[in-house]
């Protein structure tokens, strides 16, 4: 029998795996797709509530994240395009300029 | 039974092409692995009964944002991989040891949840009749009418952001 905590144990684990990728990884192309892995753990447990609880309010939270998660890579693909034209590499290390 | 043999196979591949988004060097091999990761959730909508929100998924993400990412990776020109040298400022370890802290804070508290199992919740009043489609549009339209006009002027807004900030000049 599959419960709601077999599906919240599935997120957070594929949420930590995207926090590894975000603390881990110096690409900072890698470090995005690695904020999808995170959005994709909350909408696994949006959706399974939505199916434990009989409610759809779950499932249309789900879809905004979608819509704020593909705002979010446009905008950041934009940002990732203007830096590597100026600075000619994609490493977080390297992005520097407005440390103190 | 069935359901927990397509849970346990979904879950396994997730998880595995998860690890392996993280874990590639190469970063188109890294999307690629994501547009399966993005398959196999939305196959997990499906189990879950959330057939709308699986097709938006294979759409908009496995579709849409997937190209984007490959875009970009094609455009930025990957020669000097950034791995490649070290950062002695940069503490890789610090990553894993925070993670690990969490994961465990999860797991304490997943152990609290199984000893004092909360009360079930009462099933929400009759399911509605109509499709998972049918719901989730009368929902969007009636009740959540000012967010979701809200989610488009934010994409609108991504889109001229992201033009900006892309074009050589303006």
């Amino acid at each position: 029998m599959i419960t709601p905590t077999h599906y919240m144990v599935l997120s957070a684990a594929l949420f930590m795996i995207g926090v590894v990728g975000v603390m881990v990884r110096r690409n900072i192309i890698i470090i995005f797709m690695s904020i999808e892995l995170i959005l994709n753990a909350v909408n696994i447990n949006l959706i399974a509530f939505s199916a434990q609880l009989h409610d759809v309010i779950g499932q249309v939270f789900a879809i905004f994240v979608i819509a704020v998660a593909a705002a979010e890579a446009a905008v950041g693909l934009g940002i990732i395009l203007a830096f590597y034209r100026n600075k000619e590499t994609v490493n977080i290390d390297e992005m520097n300029l407005m440390r103190w | 039974m069935g359901q927990a043999i397509a849970f346990y196979t979904l879950a396994a591949f997730i998880l595995g092409f998860a690890v392996m988004v993280v874990s590639t060097r190469n970063t188109v091999h890294s999307v690629l692995f994501l547009v399966m990761n993005f398959l196999f959730v939305a196959a997990l909508y499906v189990l879950l009964g959330a057939q709308f929100v699986a097709v938006i998924q294979v759409l908009v993400y496995a579709g849409g944002i997937v190209v984007l990412y490959l875009f970009v990776v094609m455009l930025v020109n990957l020669k000097r991989p950034p791995e490649a040298h070290q950062d002695a400022h940069r503490h890789g370890a610090f990553g894993f040891w925070l993670s690990a802290a969490v994961l465990i804070e999860l797991v304490v508290i997943g152990i609290y949840g199984y000893a004092r199992p909360a009360a079930p919740v009462a099933a929400v009043a009759a399911v509605p009749a109509g499709g998972n489609t049918e719901q989730v549009g009368w929902l969007l339209y009636t009740s959540y009418l000012i967010p979701f006009e809200i989610a488009s002027m934010l994409l609108l807004v991504a889109m001229i952001g992201a033009i900006v900030l892309a074009k050589r000049e303006l």
